[in-house]
């Protein structure tokens, strides 16, 4: 199954990233390998199986819905690349 | 003989009887460290300052008689992708090449409790994606055997600086074979223990239902004092087991007789180098020499597991990495007039090519139109596969395969195709696949005088049969009379 460079901006935009034409072209190329690679899982039969949905599924794990204080907020807001009193700052959003 | 020279287990001994400090053995790591790390590049930074403060401290109180632990003043190397509080934790990518970690991971409250000085943290491939630390995003580390070739990866770093003596162990992590893989390139040993042993609280996430922490150490006995230190539930990581703490050195015993290992017949096959084949065949005489029965057997479906990961791991991988989008923390693009653009060229600007191809993988096979033929069908296999070692393990208590098809690879050899770096995961992936646990044990050099590793294969939780296995064969050969060259680097 081929596909084409369309496909690769769609998927970009939906990821949420900016391709340069010579990533374009490469990564059309590479997805194109990688995917025909993958295909052969389709050799499999999988016929009446289940999806492993975790590597653990022997028992579920519930805990009570409580909120529990961090305790340094200054030490996670100093990561922030933009912050002002406390908050995360950001372009206007709203006109 | 250098302190950089002994085990864990040896320095441990001399420490209780008095023979040595700790500012002794961590400042020998720290020469050792301005000896070869110019060449080997394992470190992305050290900790010197902390480090010296806290063997100080640690020898301070011993001397005063204070009760501590017998691990404590003991240095060790940690992967970049662990959060240690108050330093930097990059992950290798320009993303995160300033975040300073504001909390500990749930392995390092662990080894604080032992009171553990850190050397400092290792490389590794951008978010752990990689199998040679060439797409590290800051430069590629080497190989202490051969400066010429790649350690492996992604946890690169770590196993070179336990090869090159620049660590006396050090935690690594595996998601398709990042520390077992590199374990063996760099003849040093590697476990990746069950999925849910130890908590990945505070592991930066690359696929989360495959990542696993795990410690790179010189011998088994260090393996299993480290495994002891890390292993336990979390109530932080709900994918962590609860069951009873177990202490995996009375595992070292050596004694395989009765022992039952398959040596699934895929993996001595096609595609394998020859000399690799031939030394995993030594190892299986050498077990059938020591009371073990060695049996070849078939995992067939095993050869679709590099497709599964690949689709699985890169889908995971997109959904936890859309959490970067320069706000809250991480590179923030000074190309922006709106919120959409800090978003995109943020992303753009600060993850790499390896990073941006998988996440574009990871987006296809979850985007509508495709997720049943990719993703769902993928999940599907993994059962399968799953199944595939279920059925094997009801009549072996280990599987023998080789680590890696190859010894390790020349720097750049397969940064330009990305397939054939995903196939030198082959017969490492499906043990993540699976769940299982593995470890990685040095056992000869190739003609080119790089080492071969084998991968012995446990059942869930049973990582006691895999030390017992791998310390038999530890006591009953002498890889590690055989040392790091540090030849070629000169280009």
């Amino acid at each position: 199954m081929a596909i084409s460079k369309e496909e690769i901006i769609h998927i970009a935009k939906l990821a949420c990233l900016n391709l340069s034409e010579n990533e374009i072209e490469k990564y059309t190329k590479d997805m194109q390998e990688i995917l025909e690679f993958a295909n052969t899982i389709n050799n499999v039969n999988t016929e009446g199986m289940n999806e492993t949905i975790a590597a653990n599924e022997k028992s579920n794990v519930l805990r009570k819905d409580e909120v529990v204080d961090f305790g340094n907020r200054d030490a996670l807001l100093q990561n922030a690349p933009s912050q002002d009193e406390g908050m995360f700052r950001i372009p206007k959003v709203i006109n | 003989m250098e302190l950089y020279e002994y085990t864990v287990h040896e320095l441990v001994e001399k420490l209780e009887k008095g023979e040595i400090t700790s500012e002794q053995i961590t400042k020998s790591y720290f020469d050792r460290i301005k000896e070869k790390d110019n060449k080997v590049k394992a470190y992305v930074s050290t900790l010197e300052e902390s480090a010296m403060k806290k063997a100080k401290e640690i020898d301070e109180a011993r001397k005063a008689g204070k009760p501590v632990s017998k691990f404590a003043g003991i240095p060790i190397g940690i992967k970049d992708n662990m959060c240690i509080e108050g330093t930097k934790t990059t992950c290798s990518s320009k993303m995160l090449e300033n975040f300073v970690a504001p909390y500990n991971a749930t392995v390092i409250e662990k080894l604080n409790k032992e009171d553990l000085v850190y050397l400092g943290k290792l490389n590794m491939d951008e978010f752990a994606m990689g199998s040679s630390t060439e797409h590290s995003a800051f430069f590629p580390t080497h190989n202490p055997w051969d400066l010429d070739r790649v350690p492996g990866g992604s946890s690169g770093g770590s196993a070179a600086a336990v090869a090159s003596q620049m660590a006396p162990w050090a935690l690594g992590s595996d998601t398709g074979g990042s520390i077992r893989q590199p374990a063996s390139l760099c003849g040093v040993v590697g476990l990746k223990p069950t999925y849910g042993l130890v908590s990945r609280y505070g592991l930066v996430a690359f696929a989360s239902s495959l990542d696993q922490i795990g410690p790179i150490t010189k011998d088994v006995t260090d393996s299993a004092l480290l495994l002891n230190l890390i292993s336990g539930h979390d109530e932080k990581d709900s994918t962590s087991m609860e069951m009873e703490k177990k202490d995996y050195t009375l595992s070292l015993i050596n004694d395989v007789k009765g022992m039952k290992i398959g040596l699934p017949k895929e993996y001595i096959g096609e595609g394998i180098n020859a000399e690799v084949k031939q030394a995993i065949l030594d190892v299986a005489k050498k077990y059938e020499e020591l009371g073990a029965t060695v049996e070849e057997c078939s995992l067939d479906v095993g050869k679709y597991a590099t497709a599964v990961y690949y689709i699985v791991a890169c889908a995971e991988a997109s959904s936890n990495l859309g959490r970067f989008d320069g706000i809250r923390y991480g590179y923030r693009t000074k190309n922006f007039d709106n919120l959409k653009d800090i978003y995109r060229n943020s992303r753009s600007e600060g993850f790499g090519p390896e990073v941006k191809r998988r996440i574009i993988l990871g987006t296809y096979v979850l985007s509508s139109g495709y997720y049943d033929a990719y993703y769902k069908k993928a999940q599907k296999v993994r059962t399968v596969i799953k199944k595939g070692y279920d059925e094997l393990f009801k009549k072996y208590d280990l599987l023998l395969t080789p680590t890696s098809p190859t010894t390790a690879f020349k720097l750049n050899e397969k940064t330009s195709n990305p397939l054939e770096m995903y196939l030198a995961d082959i017969c490492t992936v499906p043990v993540n696949i699976a769940g299982l646990p593995g470890m990685s044990v040095p056992c000869g050099l190739d003609s080119k005088g790089l080492p071969i590793g084998f991968l012995l294969i446990g059942k869930s939780f049973d990582e006691e049969t895999i030390f017992r296995a791998a310390y038999t064969y530890e006591q009953n050969s002498n890889f590690r009379e055989n040392k790091p060259t540090f030849k070629g680097g000169e280009n």
